[in-house]
């Protein structure tokens, strides 16, 4: 059924009683070209784009809840591509390329609103390295602007300006950065996926891995029944050490919790998404008017999906420093997601030790934003084993070869958080 | 989150640094896939982890600390070096 307003109307007068499910709630057939595990973004984007890009559409993807149920829905929904190192840049920027056809590619109202990203900063030192950050992002043909404290005073009024410790001397400005619907992202990549013959199965956990003589991988056991593959996808950042250990792989990945927050609901008040750049702390508004807000991972090994004290404090500390008047707000609810911490700080698209297996992890805590671009890469990987153009520094190897790409420098442990 | 210390007795975790996986020791000699297992790979179970943590603001022993990884309950915790014997 394609959403339309046409379509709309039509429902209206049948009233609302001939929607039909958005996608498939598959059972599992014997085997499949490929399967892929893990209905996030991530793992609903990659099988979208096999069945499109690629024409591979016997293709099933196993979650052990229900789709979106983890990171997909956790996060704070906001997409930028304002990186500073050549190995991230492109592929970031092919993300917001991909953002802006998306709605149009699935048929589906993602709420994507490019509504600008702004970064802070509070010293001239700051101010340089955020010109040499934005003056690579135009050299990759992305848009950027440094902003003075008066352009910024235009757009956010409200900010501490003339704070003794960190005043705010600009910004700078990705004006196609903003925000996007996150569990939308996710039904609409379903839907589409289903609709070219993907099968959806939830509540269905890997168990183990079914191996043939030479030890690649030839399918996955399930809660439901084996499942033979000719190529089998992790996407479950987040598990993923968790998971590839059933394979028998160790990886450069540390679990960790970051929470994030949401407060009441307010009339239209960040004109689009903050960031503070004297401590961890970013804000931004949805739709609905709730203050989305976060800050830094709580610092331990967790798999917990909740946090402690301490970093509740921290981030709102940093909230009160940067836009005092957020004292007055309420917070509703805070959550916490688990992050694929990967050792350089950076994601994870290739080829296993193992044939047959096939690596998508390491997002830290910025896998949203790279939704659409990981699943293109993905899939182009499972379908030509070979890396797309804009993911070819993502290796697993790079730890072993020294090529890490240390864009903050802010992995699982560098004890520079 | 509290953290029993064998010095201190129960304290809030913000007490503590928190080092990570006890487990990696850093080898010796220049074996470069030794040093990158150390630097890099771990196990990072969903479950029970052995963990260090320095009580910065108490004691300032390093402390080796059992912890559920799932519900962040604390099993056991000791000194990462014991007493020597008198």
């Amino acid at each position: 059924m394609r959403y339309s307003i046409v379509q709309l109307a039509r429902q209206a007068l049948g009233r609302h009683r001939g929607w039909a499910p958005a996608w498939r709630d598959a059972t599992p057939k014997d085997g499949y070209d490929v399967v892929i595990v893990g209905g996030g973004g991530h793992g609903l984007a990659a099988a979208y784009y096999l069945a499109k890009v690629h024409g591979i559409t016997n293709v099933a993807l196993v979650e052990r809840g229900w789709i979106g149920g983890g990171n997909a829905g956790r996060n704070t929904t906001i997409i930028r591509s304002n990186y500073g190192l050549p190995g991230n840049e492109p592929f970031y920027e092919w993300s917001m390329k991909l953002w802006e056809g998306l709605e149009q590619d699935l048929n589906y109202n993602a709420m994507v609103s490019q509504r600008g990203v702004l970064n802070l900063y509070h010293s001239d030192p700051q101010r340089d390295a955020y010109a040499r950050r934005g003056n690579a992002m135009r050299m990759h043909g992305v848009d950027a602007t440094l902003l003075d404290a008066d352009a910024v005073r235009k757009m956010a009024p409200f900010l501490d300006f003339d704070n003794a410790r960190f005043p705010i001397d600009g910004g700078l400005l990705q004006e196609r950065g903003g925000t996007a619907r996150h569990d939308a992202v996710n039904w609409g990549y379903a839907r589409a996926a289903s609709a070219l013959g993907v099968d959806i199965i939830q509540n269905c956990e890997v168990t183990g891995f079914l191996r043939d003589a030479s030890g690649a991988v030839t399918g996955v056991e399930t809660g439901r029944g084996t499942i033979r593959a000719g190529k089998v996808g992790l996407a479950v950042a987040g598990m993923t050490s968790h998971v590839a250990a059933k394979a028998g792989l160790k990886l450069p990945i540390e679990s960790h919790v970051l929470q994030a927050f949401v407060s009441e609901g307010l009339k239209p008040l960040i004109p689009g998404v903050i960031t503070y750049g004297a401590g961890h702390f970013y804000v931004s508004q949805s739709d609905k008017g709730g203050l989305v807000f976060g800050g830094d991972i709580d610092g331990y090994n967790s798999y917990a999906q909740r946090g402690n004290l301490p970093v509740v404090e921290d981030v709102c500390e940093g909230a009160m420093a940067l836009m005092p008047m957020i004292g007055r707000v309420r917070m509703l609810r805070s959550w916490g997601g688990i992050m694929d911490m990967s050792m350089d700080g950076s994601p994870i698209i290739d080829h296993t030790p193992i044939p047959g297996l096939y690596l998508n992890a390491g997002w830290c805590y910025g896998g949203f934003k790279a939704t659409p671009a990981s699943g293109w890469c993905f899939a182009h990987l499972l379908a030509t084993d070979t890396a797309h153009d804009t993911a070819t520094a993502y290796r697993l190897d790079r730890f072993r070869t020294g090529h890490v790409i240390d864009e903050k420098g802010a992995g699982a442990q560098p004890n520079l958080h | 989150m509290r953290i029993p210390c064998p010095f201190c007795g129960a304290r809030d975790s913000r007490e503590f640094v928190f080092r990570g996986d006890a487990q990696p020791v850093r080898p010796g000699g220049d074996d470069a896939g030794a040093m990158f297992d150390y630097l890099y790979l771990r196990d990072n179970p969903a479950g029970a982890f052995e963990e260090l943590w320095y009580h910065a603001q108490g004691c300032r022993n390093w402390l080796r600390v059992t912890r559920n990884t799932v519900t962040h309950a604390i099993t056991d915790a000791r000194l990462a070096r014991p007493e020597p014997a008198a």
